[in-house]
């Protein structure tokens, strides 16, 4: 979801997962569970705490900024000179949970643009050949 | 002023001219003189082919003197990198294996 009424954006993304909270909340804060769908992570489950999570691309730096054990989990994000935040929020339903998980504070100014463009910019080229097999 | 993604594209469809504005992005401002010992056609035509770059408001020009010097202009590319498709994409894919993980794992 874009809101471009603000000076950030945000995405959000909310799945109905047939686990509970608790089990979803594991996979959330266990560093080896997080390696497993996220990235390679020195995660700990304390508020304040530093870390770090890393994939081929490079790195992100994060700090546990909320921490509601089987509800809230929140952590920013700085990745590529583009700092943000990433909220899960877990709640329970009949039939296990709902997930939603919010990365926000995308400026939309250009210098963060101008960055993110510059990280954008492998991918870019990989698209760009099908872009241009569009174009006439 | 955004430029339209098709004249971006066009203006970096050709390798050379590619390699140019790379070459710009990634070491910062050049004279047409520095661009031409790397590019591996004449000094015409790298003038040439940074004119085609300016027109798409990828690079800007700077003269100094006898010397024009070249920079990139990456924000030129902002319209292209829409930051919330790409995280929600990767998003979908993170709770895509989050959601295998835990169909592995004990309640």
């Amino acid at each position: 979801m874009t809101d471009i009424s603000t000076e950030t954006r945000s995405v959000v993304v909310e799945r109905e997962v047939p686990h509970p909270p608790e089990k979803i909340w594991r996979a959330l804060t266990t560093p080896h569970l997080i390696a497993e769908w996220l990235m390679k992570n020195d995660f700990a489950p304390v508020m304040g705490h530093r870390f770090q999570l890393s994939g081929d691309w490079g790195a992100a730096d994060c700090k546990v900024t909320a921490l509601d054990p089987d509800r809230t989990l929140a952590y920013t994000w700085d990745a590529m000179g583009l700092k943000s935040v990433v909220t899960w929020t877990l709640t329970p339903t009949a039939t296990g949970t709902h997930l939603r998980v919010e990365q926000a504070g995308f400026p939309q100014d250009n210098e963060r643009a101008y960055r993110g463009a510059t990280f954008g910019w492998q991918n870019f080229v990989g698209k760009l050949a099908d872009v241009l097999a569009r174009l006439d | 002023m955004p430029h339209a993604p098709d004249l971006i594209f066009r203006a970096l469809a050709d390798p050379t001219r590619r390699a140019i504005f790379e070459r710009l992005c990634r070491d910062g401002e050049q004279t047409v003189v520095a661009l031409t010992a790397r590019a591996g056609v004449s000094q015409p035509a790298v003038s040439k082919h940074l004119g085609v770059l300016k027109l798409a408001g990828l690079v800007r020009d700077r003269p100094d003197g006898r010397q024009t010097h070249y920079s990139a202009q990456l924000a030129a590319l902002t319209p292209l990198v829409d930051w919330t498709s790409e995280m929600a994409g990767f998003w979908e894919g993170r709770l895509d294996d989050l959601e295998d993980l835990l169909k592995r794992m004990d309640q």
